[in-house]
């Protein structure tokens, strides 16, 4: 039985903390008496037979939706969507979850005499995936059976001859999503639910979407007005997502979603990065000395080295369950299996929040946390992982720690370093942000060039990751970055401190001495639930 | 009197030539330029006064000369030894003409009429006073400038010589400061509107050491309304590139992803700029080397225009894509006259004169050095950019020879 989460009050007998820091970590000693640590839970059960619990839900489904077997049919068109490169996160050991169920899906369809099928990687407007990655993916038989018939396909937000606009929601948003899978018989829906905030309308009405239509929900009001985005209940930018579903099943787009949800092995239990999955007073000598000669090790590596390390790493992952059938209802049951691996009751909120970023966000899979990323990671991903409220109070503090490198990966960010360079070089104020530059980079040729024939995120993305930090960036009082590039960091508009006593002391200019502290233990995932 | 004095000496310019490749600035410590006790120049003809400078910078010109840097094609139009100085701004005991005893900027080129040739050449007789064909002829020595030539003196010195047609009286609410900016100004002033800026057109302008903040502001005052990318290193560059005029400021890393963001240009590369396709209309390269004539031609469009206003030397620049995008590679030297946007002709220093007091331009001299301390002059100006200065002059008003009668 694994042990949920839970909330460690810091006394002096508490060990050092682990901090992830990049590429490596630091062990930090939290003040006593005044700072809690958030513990995820262990990981739970994974399911016996995936196989035959995915033949189950698709037999089975939720909600108003007959049995998929019961949706195929010969002649009809038939679309696959599914997740892109940004989930899991580290990407899972083969087989990969997509390749399971889209192989369990195409047993359904040949049996029942499809053969106009498409499989579509949803990527909205994220870089497209290789060769590589889809292999990964859908595994080789599924990508040897379609890629050369051109029949797998990354997702083109920019192709004019392959978007349909659907209609507009009652807020007047317009919906634009891929042709091809608009105008099929069926979309199935083949999603990875890493966190709370995947799946339900947002796969379809976003992932398949063009920018004329994602700009409607990705932008900094719906962020602020998202608290969190990770509660759909009281997320605009699910609201919108939802508003946008309706518009497409009114008008006639049948979607039949399988969601799935995983657990929280991303380290496994053996070999040198198991012992980051344990609390740190339940480490034993081999923990400690594992870990040490790693930190040692990696401390020693270039860092081009160390990130070819960190991103070959495949987690043990696995799932825990499957719900197939009517988007809505499979949803709800989704987001509570999420939940009930990632949520922690925490009470009431401190003045400040540390968390230790690690080295991978869902867009920089095979690539580089640059800077713009590091924020959307700490104030963006984990400043959201909460319900109810965010553990730290309005005008508290935060304190991330990440090397910040300013360093860019120009095929898959170039637009990332432009808006580095030249936007927050003027302002980091999301709002004059989305006004003076949005367009620009958002209808750029070249951007768009890269973004269709390379393998380069959308001239627009590095907006949404500053959008995506809009509602921490208006809830704090301060931002602070320990151990990273002094210029990064300040170019972000935060404060860079070389250790976190140092951030601690400048947070003590913001909210008072005696300051209490919550720090974030993420990874594992964790999801903070507040009273 | 007192003078910094370059000397024709072969070894000690082999050893500037060395020092110089390592250190910015340490040619001053081993070559040619002495701190020495001399004879004042003699007047050399008519129309010749003796002035007493108080002021004197300390341009890219003198520090590329130090460091034995510069190109061998001044030597015959150069006369040695000769005493620096070409910034000036002077004492003129005694009224000369129609000037007026007083404070006086000296305009340095040694065209035709300082060397008593009559009638005048081709471009002396338009008023282009820097393209003048005569040189190295006439009355004095060779020298393009006053500061360049053996008979003048210079302004590194308590005392120098000048043609009352290079006088020109500095108003008395001036300060030295502002006074000694009107030369590098000129050159600025001639560069930016060289490049014959047109409505709406985007100008880079390489470099924002002294020249390329000058030329920023000579830009935005007397061109045509354009668009201003600066470039600078440092960040008091940045600040002063903005408050002159430039529209961006970016750091020398980022111009190429600079112009193409602001061109709409495609660019050649996966993510990483190998060429634009466009690019900015017009470059001025205020800088003048191997770096920023090769920088200049990756970001100026098809048909676009260079404008070289800092001094280059021998380069080594693959020119294919100028042949290739017909690029038009121009020099800016110094001044004479100019035809502004509106067709009026004026002379440039008069132009420079109003830039000047326009912009506050005094404000970028940032420190003085008495000659005594030239090689801590020298080693500031070679590295001025980097320690938060812009220009650097000599202090002449309390050397004691100055002052002797």
């Amino acid at each position: 039985m694994p042990r949920p989460g839970f909330v460690l009050d810091v006394d002096r007998s508490t060990p050092p903390i682990l901090f992830h820091h990049g590429e490596g970590f630091r062990l930090e000693r939290l003040p006593a008496g005044r700072s809690r640590v958030i513990y995820p839970a262990e990981p739970l059960e994974a399911l016996k037979n995936p196989d035959q619990a995915i033949r189950d839900a698709l037999a089975n489904p939720i909600g108003d939706s007959e049995p998929l077997a019961a949706l195929l049919k010969p002649g009809m068109k038939l679309t696959i969507a599914f997740d892109d490169i940004s989930l899991p996160l580290p990407p899972m050991k083969r087989p990969d979850i997509r390749q399971r169920v889209i192989e369990a899906v195409l047993d359904l369809a040949a049996a029942a005499g499809v053969d106009d099928v498409q499989l579509v990687a949803a990527l909205a407007l994220h870089r497209r995936m290789t060769e590589a990655e889809l292999r990964h993916a859908v595994g080789d038989r599924v990508y040897d059976a379609f890629a050369p018939h051109g029949l797998l396909v990354n997702h083109d937000a920019e192709d004019p001859d392959n978007l349909l606009f659907i209609g507009t929601t009652e807020k007047g948003e317009e919906v634009e999503i891929n042709k091809r899978a608009a105008e099929s018989d069926l979309i199935v829906y083949v999603n990875i639910n890493l966190v709370s905030m995947d799946g339900g309308w947002k796969s379809t009405a976003t992932g398949l979407a063009s920018y004329r239509s994602l700009r409607h929900h990705h932008n900094v009001h719906t962020m602020r007005h998202s608290k969190s985005f990770m509660d759909r209940h009281h997320s605009e930018l699910h609201s919108a997502n939802w508003r946008m579903g309706k518009v497409l099943r009114d008008s006639g787009v049948k979607v039949f979603q399988i969601e799935t949800t995983m657990n929280n092995d991303v380290f496994g239990t053996e070999g040198p990065m198991s012992v980051l999955q344990k609390r740190e007073w339940e480490w034993n000598v081999k923990d400690r000395i594992s870990f040490t000669a790693m930190k040692a090790g990696l401390d020693r590596l270039p860092q081009r080295t160390r990130r070819s390390i960190f991103q070959s790493w495949q987690a043990p992952h696995a799932m825990t369950s499957v719900q197939a059938g009517e988007v809505e209802a499979v949803h709800e049951v989704t987001t509570a299996n999420v939940y009930a691996q990632h949520l922690v009751p925490v009470e009431g909120q401190t003045d400040i929040l540390t968390m230790g970023l690690p080295y991978i966000s869902p867009y920089n899979v095979n690539s580089i946390l640059n800077p713009i990323l590091v924020a959307c990671l700490g104030l963006g991903y984990f400043f959201n992982l909460y319900r109810g409220k965010p553990p730290v109070r309005d005008g508290g503090v935060l304190i991330m720690s990440h090397p910040t490198p300013w360093e860019f990966h120009p095929v898959h960010h170039p637009s990332y370093i432009d808006f580095f360079e030249q936007v927050l070089a003027e302002t980091t104020d999301p709002i004059r942000i989305e006004a003076e530059f949005e367009k620009g980079f958002a209808e750029d040729e070249w951007y768009r060039h890269l973004y269709r024939t390379s393998y380069a995120y959308h001239g627009v993305h590095p907006f949404y990751m500053w959008y995506w930090c809009a509602h921490a960036l208006q809830h704090l009082g301060q931002v602070i970055i320990v151990g990273g590039d002094t210029r990064a960091v300040r170019r972000l508009g935060f404060k860079p401190a070389s250790t976190l006593q140092d951030a601690l002391e400048m947070a003590s200019d913001v909210v008072g001495r005696d300051a209490t502290i919550t720090h974030l233990h993420n990874p594992p995932i964790l999801m903070a639930d507040v009273s | 009197m007192k003078a910094l004095r370059f000397e024709r000496n072969v070894p000690r310019f082999a050893a500037a030539t060395v020092a110089g490749r390592l250190a910015a600035g340490a040619g001053a410590k081993v070559g040619p330029l002495r701190l020495r006790s001399i004879d004042p120049p003699e007047l050399p003809g008519p129309g010749w006064v003796e002035v007493l400078p108080r002021l004197s910078g300390i341009c890219g010109s003198d520090l590329s000369t130090i460091d034995g840097h510069s190109s061998r094609y001044f030597e015959p139009i150069v006369s040695f030894p000769f005493v620096p100085g070409h910034e000036v701004v002077a004492d003129l005991p005694v009224a000369a003409g129609d000037v007026p005893a007083g404070r006086i900027v000296v305009e340095p080129v040694l065209g035709c009429a300082t060397r008593g040739i009559d009638p005048v050449c081709a471009a002396c007789g338009r008023g282009d006073l820097g393209n003048c064909e005569l040189i190295a002829f006439g009355r004095i020595e060779p020298g393009l400038q006053s500061g360049f030539c053996c008979d003048t003196g210079g302004g590194w010195s308590t005392r120098m010589v000048a043609h009352t047609s290079q006088l020109h009286p500095v108003p008395a609410d001036w300060t030295d400061e502002a006074a000694v900016m009107v030369e590098p100004t000129a050159c600025a002033v001639h560069g930016a509107l060289a490049a014959d800026v047109q409505p709406g057109e985007l100008v880079v302008v390489l470099g924002s050491g002294a020249l390329g903040l000058l030329t920023i502001a000579a830009l935005r005052r007397f061109g045509r309304d354009c668009t201003i990318l600066a470039v600078a290193k440092h960040p008091h560059q940045r600040t002063l590139a903005r408050q002159l005029g430039a529209d961006t400021v970016v750091e020398p890393g980022e111009v190429a992803r600079a112009v193409r963001r602001t061109t709409g240009s495609m660019a050649l590369g996966d993510g990483d700029i190998v060429r634009l396709t466009g690019g900015a209309d017009h470059v001025v390269d205020c800088v003048g080397s191997e770096a920023s004539l090769a920088q200049s031609l990756a970001v100026v469009r098809p048909r676009g225009r260079i404008t070289m206003v800092g001094m280059p030397g021998h380069v080594h620049v693959d020119l294919t894509g100028l042949w290739q995008r017909e690029i038009a590679l121009a020099g800016a030297y110094a001044y004479g006259t100019e035809t502004l946007p509106n067709g009026d002709r004026r002379r440039t220093f008069d132009l420079a004169f109003e830039l000047v007091a326009a912009a506050d331009l005094g404000r970028l001299v940032s420190a003085t050095y008495p000659l005594a301390r030239y090689e801590d002059a020298i080693a500031h100006a070679a590295h001025a950019g980097a320690r938060g200065a812009v220009r650097i002059a000599f202090d002449l008003r309390n050397e004691k020879e100055r002052n002797r009668a």
